[in-house]
């Protein structure tokens, strides 16, 4: 047999292998940046100043700057990658069906993955806007420690009711979005196992829902407590 | 049972179909569904009308050649079986039964409910065999050692009928299911390994030829198929393919 493969450029397994990859990689970067947000459950001066010296350090350290530019181009290799997936999709079937019961074998999320994506796409454009944008090539105030003060930015973003609705429908999206990827992404790579399998399900099932809740946590707190008025 | 059938009609494969309305009243619960068809069928005859056209071949579950999408589902509702399996009991009097041919652009409709699933055959004939000298000291198959668990799951990849239920059902088209069924009966047994890597790599390449979608990994095709073939295959042929990319000599 002669092979006529593409391999792992432009075959069908392998958009599939990078979906994957890049899906798993924007994940664990997920937990960082939950991570750095709960020091946001730090109010008053003493919460402000750490936040700002937090926020200087993701900016300045070279190995942080290396993962965001690898955090870039897995978003964007992920949007790209699933357009093109889902356009191949589309074309696939041409005449749909006129009655489709697809709720009796599938996931609501797993059949909306585009869809959950674009919204969650959507909500990255303009929270990067909001504090990437603004914390790199905005006019920031300068804290006490001369770091820009991002905290303020940040919590008076949350005061408004509707910035904190929107982010919490976002992450929403985003949280079924990983409900049906982030576990379905270890069936693309071909880890299959009796043994490890629903382990590895549950656990991202789990990761899926628990860290958008945890930003969800801060943004309400936010909301509720309204750190930027005390100030 | 009086009933309410609803069935896509196409004189062939460029001309414009469209659902047509079909009352049909004295239909036996006990008839499988394509007698029920068959019984349509003896009616329209009698009224002048064409008959419906749909694959049919043993009527036991065994040949694949039952297609159908019947209120939304490949097969209609039930699990595990195939459309000759389905009986009218699953039905109540006065219910509208949509009836719809398998939709994939690698299935192109020949006529009515009939279409053309070759597509399979030739991802088939890409890779789905192995290569046995014939020159007379044939080797008895008990001689090469195989696990019992392996021939258990190489069975069970084998009882795919290629029936395209498992594409009829993914929202992408997908044949996933049916390659990797296909891909893994030989990727298991010993047989199969001298050509494991090529077979992978040339199967999945005819698959993306034909025009097949991705796999989004819903697993409505596992829970359609009248076999009941596992994801678990899917994700063999994930790990194998993937292996056979860095690996394959060409």
């Amino acid at each position: 047999m002669a092979s006529t493969s593409k391999g792992l450029f432009g075959s069908s397994l392998a958009r599939k292998y990078w979906m994957a990859a890049t899906g798993l990689f924007l994940c664990s970067f997920l937990v960082g940046h939950l991570l750095g947000n709960l020091q946001l459950f730090v109010t008053g001066e003493e919460g402000k100043l750490a936040f700002n010296e937090y926020g200087h350090f993701m900016t300045t350290f070279p190995v942080v700057k290396i993962l965001s530019y690898v955090t870039y181009i897995s978003i964007l290799l992920h949007t790209v990658d699933g357009i093109m997936l889902a356009r191949q999709n589309r074309a696939a079937r041409p005449v749909k069906y006129l009655k489709e019961n697809q709720a009796a074998n599938a996931s609501w999320a797993s059949r909306k993955m585009a869809l959950l994506g674009i919204l969650t796409l959507f909500f990255i454009v303009v929270h990067m806007k909001s504090f990437w944008y603004e914390m790199h090539w905005g006019a920031l105030e300068k804290d006490a420690n001369g770091n820009k003060d991002l905290w303020t930015l940040t919590v008076t973003a949350f005061e408004q009711w509707w910035y904190t609705a929107f982010y919490v429908l976002a992450l929403t999206g985003l949280a079924f979005h990983l409900s049906h990827g982030a576990q379905s992404a270890f069936q693309t790579l071909g880890i299959n196992h009796p043994k490890y399998t629903p382990f590895i399900s549950k656990t991202m099932v789990a990761f899926a829902w628990l860290i958008p809740a945890g930003f969800i946590a801060v943004a309400v707190f936010l909301f509720v407590v309204q750190p930027g008025q005390s100030l | 049972m009086d009933l309410t059938l609803k069935i896509w009609r196409q004189a062939g494969p460029e001309a414009k179909g469209e659902l047509k309305t079909y009352p049909i009243s004295g239909v036996e619960e006990d008839m499988s569904f394509l007698e029920m068809l068959d019984y349509l069928n003896e009616q329209l005859i009698d009224q002048g009308i064409e008959p419906v056209v749909f694959d049919h071949d043993c009527r036991e579950g065994i040949c694949g050649m039952c297609s159908l999408f019947i209120n939304g589902e490949a097969h209609g509702p039930g699990r595990k079986i195939t459309t000759c399996q389905l009986h009218m009991r699953e039905f109540k009097s006065g219910d509208t039964i949509y009836i719809e041919p398998f939709r994939a652009k690698a299935f192109p409709i020949i006529k009515d409910l009939m279409v053309d699933r070759s597509a399979f055959d030739r991802i088939q004939r890409a890779g789905g065999f192995i290569s046995v000298n014939t020159s007379g000291n044939t080797i008895d198959a008990n001689a090469i050692p195989v696990p019992k668990e392996n021939a258990d799951r190489a069975f069970d990849a084998a009882t795919c009928i290629g029936c395209g239920a498992c594409v009829a059902t993914c929202k992408n088209s997908s044949a996933m299911l049916f390659a990797s069924a296909k891909i893994s009966q030989f990727s298991l047994l010993p047989q199969g390994q001298p050509e494991a890597k090529e077979r992978v790599l040339n199967m999945v390449h005819q698959m993306d030829l034909e025009g097949f979608g991705n796999c989004t990994n819903t697993g409505a095709c596992e829970v359609e198929c009248p076999k009941g073939i596992s994801l678990e295959n899917i994700a063999r042929m994930n790990r194998d393919y993937l292996f056979a990319s860095f690996s394959s000599n060409k």
